[in-house]
């Protein structure tokens, strides 16, 4: 590992402030960016642990119903907190990785990083959720823009997400055999007002996104049988020696189903 | 260079660690505590688990700056003072629940965290558990036998592989 500063701020303010040093990296869980810099896949000046922030931690629900999780909210937190108030992403907490791995992961680390198969960004598109950072609010629509990639700037720290509840939702992923990361993980979820949205993981190029030909069917009739007709395009699709473009497509089909039937 | 002070296996200690040190190689060669393993550099084989405030992490995947002001425990403080093994020890013992036992620190770290939390868990609540613990040597099966026997539950319906 390269030699680096560390800085352990214990708020917001001064964390910003101490990533505003040229190649400074935030350092949450740890859990991809410790294997990255062990492998020296990264080279930063100074990392700054944001473990010690208590404004970045808990779950809570806000007066307007939706469930406000602090980035630094460990996937270990997240399954046992948000258990009762939306069981569907209790659940998806649940299966992150491994129990080590959800003891320090957490839900800002997560997006910021954007791996095309994380687990939360599905659940967080398809809930329409609210990141807010040090500096703003980011609807999940413009959050997300591609693989690894996100809208936030240079230094700019998830503090806390609001998750709108859906009525009824679940997780499901196909697990790569060896790594157990999704190569196809699907989120859907069904609101009161009867919308319902589907979210994928692992499959796209382009990182996650939104089935929305599944959504319009599904939103007139929440069954599987109602896209049990529909087949997801295999253009965009990523290939690798895990899952050929139309294998991956193939499984947005059943993994859908599989969700709107666990939910 | 950060100053840290840290309580292992109820002892407390202080030391002055870089920032990039892992807290497994603080233990290991700043503590001389080998019982932590490394068994691969990739974060994958949960060799290195210790628990740091009560819960299960790798030792390998944080630093050890992290850990100022913590309460860590490793193998090394599982057994009695009088070295005594614990439940979870002595029933990896019974049920022959390892084989070259390099994995064994990491599995009996989880093992105990598990068992914190859900102190009669099913075979199939083990298995899930120990999805981070790698082990190349026993299948499996013996670890799982020697769990569920160190949570007092009946074994002999588990088949014999």
């Amino acid at each position: 590992m390269y030699e680096f500063e560390i800085a352990t701020p214990t708020n917001i303010a001064d964390a910003v402030a101490a990533l505003a040093e040229e190649d400074a990296q935030a350092l949450a869980g740890g859990q991809t960016l410790i294997p990255s810099l062990k492998a020296r896949l990264a080279m930063p000046s100074r990392l700054v642990s944001l473990t010690r922030i208590p404004e970045m931690k808990g779950v809570c629900r806000a007066d307007d119903g939706r469930l406000c999780i602090g980035g630094g909210t460990t996937h270990a937190t997240v399954a046992a907190e948000a258990a009762e108030a939306f069981a569907g992403l209790a659940a998806l907490a649940g299966q992150i990785g491994d129990a080590a791995v959800r003891n320090r992961g957490t839900l800002g680390g997560s997006l910021a990083n954007n791996d095309p198969s994380a687990c939360y960004p599905p659940a967080v598109l398809a809930t329409g959720a609210t990141i807010l950072t040090d500096r703003r609010e980011i609807a999940a629509e413009d959050y997300f823009q591609g693989m690894f990639t996100t809208a936030l700037e240079e230094g700019e720290i998830i503090a806390e997400v609001r998750f709108p509840v859906p009525e009824a939702s679940a997780d499901v992923k196909f697990a790569q055999p060896a790594s157990r990361f999704a190569l196809v993980g699907v989120f859907a979820a069904r609101f009161a007002d009867g919308a319902a949205r589907v979210a994928v993981t692992g499959a796209s190029e382009g990182g996650v996104y939104r089935w929305r030909e599944a959504e319009e069917a599904l939103s007139e009739t929440w069954s599987p049988d109602a896209i049990a007709g529909l087949s997801a395009p295999a253009e965009g699709m990523i290939d690798d020696a895990h899952g050929s473009p139309a294998y991956r497509a193939h499984l947005v089909g059943v993994i859908t189903r599989r969700a709107v039937a666990a939910a | 260079m950060a100053q840290i002070s840290l309580m292992v296996n109820g002892k407390s200690t202080s030391a002055e660690v870089e920032g990039r040190t892992l807290l497994v190689d603080f233990l290991r060669g700043g503590l001389g505590l080998t019982g932590t393993h490394v068994g691969c550099d990739t974060s994958q084989c949960g060799a290195c688990l210790v628990h740091v405030d009560g819960a299960v992490v790798k030792a390998c995947s944080m630093f050890a700056f992290e850990a100022d002001g913590a309460d860590v425990r490793t193998i090394e403080g599982m057994a009695g003072a009088d070295g005594a093994l614990s439940t979870i020890q002595q029933a990896f013992r019974d049920h022959h629940g390892l084989q070259c036992g390099f994995c064994t620190p990491g599995m009996v770290m989880a093992a105990a965290a598990l068992l914190k939390d859900t102190p009669k868990p099913t075979e199939a609540e083990i298995r899930h558990y120990l999805e981070g613990n790698i082990c190349r040597c026993t299948g499996y099966h013996n670890i799982i036998k020697a769990i569920l026997a160190a949570s007092g539950q009946d074994v002999s319906a588990l088949a014999a592989e």
